[in-house]
């Protein structure tokens, strides 16, 4: 492979990392049927938080769990409205992102321009020599190793533990699951914590990773995008992670068109990640209404047991 | 054991939720603002003094109500059909872009003609913005909260290209502005003195026809059906694309309305920041108001008191617009858990239907 | 094993009734629609807390606070309505919050378990199998196999077979035999006598929520079940005076359709409603019988065949072609399909007719003219409601069919479309309901009555069409056949009858 290609591609991985951060969240969250869409406010609230600590304390690690821990507590009240106070889910996602992006903003000020060492490619000796995939899975950084592992952990997870069986029924028909004995509305809070953490932890990457500094909505609508990729994934884990790095294909490429120095306006390229995404998710919607996997079907329904 | 139990919700107790609700989140909002080290009396002081303690104030807030207005029916006429249109921020810019294109590069811009023509090319644009997710929804049922969202991206790159680009003034040495609006094509000011311009009159006739249309139409009463149970509408013969389109249409015609406004009465020119978020704003509008057109005007104008404060404490306290939007959030939040709380009652004991006699067989 | 003893006073449901099963009997608890017996029941499964009375499992008191406490003390409930997870496969509903698995989740080794328990009881299930694939069926079974596997040993079957065809009758009867035989206890839900007759050791019966007597089947009949049962003798046949057979005013030619689970929900059904007559379709509920009305009604678009209403073509017609076309329709789901909840009656009540010159020029609506004939019908239709402007959900179920009726027989359909119209209503709106279809069928409407109740298709039709499988098996009429029969056309057997023309 050339160099040149293995450099893009593998800058779509990096590019497409907290985007898929943000999916797998989101898939747990949503599969337990909670439609949580504060993610771009969480997103951005881990990637403040991520980033202040590792300014601080100097170790990008802690400047993860800061991150998934702020994300996971804010996502919180999202939870706390929409399970047990039974509100509605779309508004009250909304109301996160509105608040997490005011939140970052408002208490990062002082942090632009502050200078932050975060986490630092890591190649993999022996795994990055393979051809093909070497140069491109395995010269990056913590993090993206974290992601790859990440994926399979939440696959096993939801298909091949009692765990993820109960946050499947819970999704899909709670009064059936509250039958059997399943606590619907613990499986529901711990999926959207998770939600919450890993989302953060996807703004965290961007903010200590993918780059070392803090920009006020510096993840210019990731968060929605990854709720879109979770429609295209069909709420599965390994599906994510081929929008997510599709997603990030296209933003590498064009971030590459920009510098190499093309004719096209710079506007237009950077348009090409939001156009793509909605082109994704009518396809990605005319597949799930063809085959029978749909949507958890009891998503963004409340559930109460006096219904 | 101590359970929610139903309970018909009063409209007393909904207006005393929603105040203590405001009251609770400017108290969160004030801990926040006291752990980044400003003093939230101060803040609050000049956020209620500026836009509500003179005359002059008063007009501000009023001007920067009249797009919230716009922006909450566009929020809101959709969501009576339980669509969410997310969008209204891209479809203010392109009303802005359409209100731009026409006054400073067509003949009509210098014309008599210039306000009428601007203002509806704005409602144009913002209406096919806003018909592109909906037609999406209508003809494929692709999600329109997502589709709409992430074209207010796309709008916004759209109108940073032109003013960077093609339309970039060449007169401003370099800064990314439009040049400015021609005079005929200034909206006329309605209240001599102040900002005040005729967009706010029309924001009134806006909400008046949007009631009418709801009460006294069968467009409306359609849309009221649909909005009630979709199965329902489609059993009694309703088309529901049709009305998706039109809706989606009108919504996008308002927020562009309200993006033609701002460009020509506000900032006189196409620039970055034009709106502060209106657009999102809208959402908070049009969910206090509980969806009731008439009410969007009251909230508007404390929603855009909440703004003119916020630009006066940028000043003087040195603090980022995005505090007025940590506050949104923060309202939005307590708003929301308070109208579930008023619509039950804390019950201590045994949940038991034994009483209920629906459950009978 | 001393069984349960239970009074409880009314509330309507249940009056100071005391109830006893023993192990190893099949019990059944037989009344009318409205008896009290699923009450009962469901105070027994800890839903609801008797307000006086006790419960006795194995001779000990016991408090049960929820179906999860009843599940602990070994009970368990087969409910109407199924809780299962359609898109988990068989082995994931049965595994699905058991208490004695670690957290790995195996699927295969659970699967052979699964499939040899269910053979002991003659059950057959595909382990593997996604619930939604399932005839309903299997999906009881599925059921009884979770109640199992939690070590139930009292079961409680609420009308287990109004869903299944007769084969598949005998089949939960073979399996609840062999339950018994190993010390269960079982407990049936039902108000078909024959049932009782054919598989219960005992039976309760209670009326109007009291207990009329327990007796065993050995030493009664179903004549002294339907005395206790009913309180007289007979039913009281509807009189049915003979209407002139008017032109076809609905026909469908070799209609084919697919459902929402799959391809060939109906498969080249052929039937005409002529004026002035009720044509019931009887059949076990999911052989076809909702797809064909979503047909006619223009909510489904049909792969073959011909739709005709009032003698004009209306194959794939739209809702509103069909409204136009002269089609009335009383839908199945009256709250989710028939009304807008939060609108007012009166909205409702011009659902359809709104658009008519009479209610306004041009885009306006006129609400005078709405309020007017709002109160009209509720008026003549007698719907119960504080006016025209209160909303629709405060409504009684038998009322709000009243004002369902009153939209669409006020618009004067040539057709109507009547689906299970007196589901969950009480005696006297049921009675509304049947007045209300003869007046239509006297004034030379047709009436196509669908509903999963036979009694009421034998009581009002003038031709029964009986659907199995998706098939149109015969068309009958009542005076010329059999219950047993016709259960035999719903359960699939084609039988030599004097054939009726279509």
């Amino acid at each position: 492979m050339s160099p040149l290609i293995a450099a893009v591609l593998a800058a779509a991985v990096r590019s497409g990392t907290p985007v898929l951060f943000a999916t797998l969240g989101e898939i747990f969250a949503e599969r337990s049927g909670v439609l949580n869409l504060g993610v771009e406010g969480m997103m951005l609230v881990g990637a403040f938080a991520g980033f202040v600590t590792t300014a601080r304390t100097g170790n990008p690690w802690l400047g993860l769990i800061a991150a998934g821990a702020t994300g996971a507590a804010l996502s919180l009240i999202h939870a706390v409205l929409s399970i047990t106070l039974r509100a509605n889910q779309v508004a009250s996602g909304l109301a996160l992102t509105i608040f997490g992006t005011g939140l970052s903003a408002s208490l990062g000020r002082s942090f632009v321009g502050v200078p932050a060492t975060g986490f630092r490619p890591m190649p993999i000796p022996g795994l990055e020599a393979l051809p093909l995939v070497g140069p491109v899975l395995f010269r990056q950084d913590a993090l993206v190793y974290l992601s790859y592992l990440l994926v399979l952990a939440a696959w096993y997870a939801l298909y091949r533990t009692r765990w993820g069986l109960n946050i499947r029924a819970v999704g899909e028909r709670p009064e059936a699951a509250d039958a059997m004995g399943v606590d619907v509305a613990r499986v529901r809070y711990g999926c959207v914590a998770i939600g919450g953490a890993l989302a953060g932890a996807g703004g965290a990457y961007l903010s200590t990773a993918y780059t070392s500094m803090w920009i006020e909505n510096m993840t210019a609508g990731r968060g929605w995008i990854a709720v879109a990729l979770v429609i295209f994934a069909t709420w599965d884990p390994l599906r994510a992670v081929v929008g997510a790095y599709l997603f990030g294909g296209v933003n590498a490429l064009q971030l590459h068109l920009q510098a190499s120095g093309t004719g096209l306006p710079v506007y237009l390229l950077l348009m090409a990640p939001y156009v793509f995404t909605i082109v994704v998710l009518v396809f990605a919607t005319r597949e799930t209404a063809r085959r029978r996997l749909g949507a958890p079907a009891a998503l963004s329904v409340s559930y109460s047991r006096d219904q | 054991m101590i359970h929610l139990e139903r309970r018909r919700s009063s409209g007393a107790a909904s207006a005393v939720a929603l105040a203590v609700s405001i009251g609770a989140a400017l108290a969160a909002g004030g801990l926040v603002l006291a752990a980044s080290g400003v003093n939230p009396f101060a803040a609050y002081a000049e956020l209620v003094s500026d836009p509500f303690g003179s005359a002059f104030g008063w007009s501000e807030t009023i001007v920067k109500a009249t797009p919230l207005i716009f922006t909450g029916l566009a929020v809101l006429l959709p969501a009576r059909m339980r669509l969410w249109n997310i969008g209204a921020e891209g479809q203010l810019q392109c009303g802005a872009i359409a209100a731009t294109w026409i006054a400073v590069f067509t003949p009509i811009g210098h014309s008599s003609l210039a306000v009428p023509v601007l203002l509806l090319a704005g409602m144009a644009a913002g209406a096919a913005w806003c018909l592109v997710p909906g037609m999406l929804r209508a003809w494929l049922a692709v999600n329109e909260t997502i589709t709409t969202l992430l074209l207010n991206y796309v709008a916004l790159l759209l109108v940073d290209f032109l003013i960077y680009g093609p339309w970039q003034d060449p007169q401003s040495r370099g800064f990314p502005l439009s040049p400015i609006l021609p005079p005929a094509a200034k909206l006329p000011v309605l209240i001599a003195g102040t900002r005040v311009h005729l967009g706010f009159a029309l924001a009134l006739l806006a909400v008046g026809a949007v009631v009418f249309v709801l009460k006294r139409t069968r467009w409306g009463l359609e849309i009221r059906i649909i909005g009630d149970n979709p199965d329902a509408a489609r059993y009694a013969g309703i088309d529901l694309a049709r009305n998706i389109l039109l809706v989606m249409a009108a919504a996008g015609a308002l927020a562009g309305l309200a993006g033609a406004g701002e460009v020509s009465a506000v900032s006189g020119r196409l620039q970055q920041g034009l709106s502060p978020g209106y657009g999102y704003t809208g959402i908070i509008v049009a969910w206090l108001a509980r969806l009731n057109p008439a009410a969007t005007v009251l909230v508007a104008i404390l929603l855009g008191g909440l703004f003119l404060g916020g630009d006066g404490l940028q000043i003087s306290l040195n603090l980022p617009i995005a505090v007025v939007y940590m506050l949104q959030g923060l309202i939005f939040f307590f708003v929301l858990g308070s109208e579930q709380l008023a619509g039950y009652r804390l019950r201590i004991g045994r949940r038991d239907h034994a009483a209920s006699a629906s459950h009978i067989t | 094993m001393r069984g349960i003893t239970k009074r409880f006073p009314g509330v309507v449901a249940n009056d100071a009734v005391d109830f006893a099963a023993a192990r190893g009997e099949i019990h059944a608890l037989l009344g009318e629609n409205g008896a009290g017996k699923s009450t009962l029941m469901k105070a027994l499964y800890g839903f609801y807390r008797p307000d006086a009375g006790e419960i006795r499992l194995h001779g000990v008191p016991r408090v049960l606070r929820s179906p999860k406490d009843a599940l602990r003390a070994g009970l368990g409930m087969v409910f109407q309505q199924f809780m299962l997870v359609p898109s988990l496969s068989v082995v994931e509903n049965v595994l699905l919050g058991l208490p004695s698995q670690g957290w790995r989740l195996d699927e295969r080794a659970a699967a052979a378990q699964i499939s040899a328990e269910a053979a002991r009881y003659g059950m057959a299930v595909h382990p593997l199998a996604r619930v939604w694939q399932l005839s309903v069926g299997e999906q009881q079974r599925v059921e009884i196999l979770k109640l199992l596997a939690r070590g139930a040993d009292v079961l409680i079957l609420d009308e287990p077979t109004a869903v299944l065809t007769p084969q598949e009758t005998r089949d939960l009867f073979d399996t609840l035999r062999r339950l018994a035989a190993e010390g269960r206890t079982i407990i049936v839900i039902t108000h078909k006598l024959s049932e009782v007759m054919a598989a219960a050791d005992r039976v309760t019966v209670l009326r109007a929520g009291r207990l009329v007597g327990t007796t065993t089947t050995a030493t009664t009949s179903p004549q002294a079940l339907a005395r206790m049962m009913v309180g007289r003798e007979t039913f009281d046949l509807a009189e049915r005076t003979p209407v002139e057979q008017g032109p076809i005013v609905l026909e469908v030619r070799d209609l084919w359709a697919d459902g929402d689970r799959g391809p060939g929900a109906l498969r080249g059904v052929s039937l005409a409603v002529h004026a002035g007559e009720i044509v019931g379709v009887a059949g076990v509920a999911g052989n076809g019988q909702r797809e064909l009305g979503e047909v006619v009604a223009g909510l489904r678009r049909p792969t073959r065949g011909h739709v005709s209403i009032a003698g004009r073509e209306r194959t794939n017609a739209s809702p509103l072609d069909a409204i136009r076309a002269g089609l009335g329709h009383v839908p199945e789901d009256r709250l989710g399909t028939g009304v807008a909840p939060h609108l007012s009656v009166a909205d409702n009540l011009v659902l359809k007719s709104y658009r008519e010159p009479r209610f306004g020029r041009g885009p306006l609506l006129d609400h005078q003219t709405v309020d007017e004939v709002a109160r009209e019908l509720i008026e003549e239709y007698k719907i119960q409601t504080p006016g025209p402007e209160a909303s629709v959900e405060a409504l009684s179920g038998g009322n709000l069919q009243r004002l369902i009726l009153a939209r669409e027989i006020s618009a004067g359909p040539r057709v109507l479309l009547a689906f299970h119209p007196t589901r969950g209503l009480d005696v006297g709106a049921t009675e509304a309901v049947h007045r209300a279809l003869f007046d239509q069928r006297h004034a030379d409407v047709g009436v196509l009555l669908i509903s999963e109740d036979l009694d009421e298709i034998l009581q009002l039709s003038d031709r029964v069409a009986v659907l199995c499988g998706g098939q149109l098996m015969a068309i009958v009429r009542p005076e010329d056949v059999t219950v047993e029969q016709i259960g035999l056309l719903m359960g699939g057997t084609r039988l030599a009858l004097p054939e009726e023309t279509a």
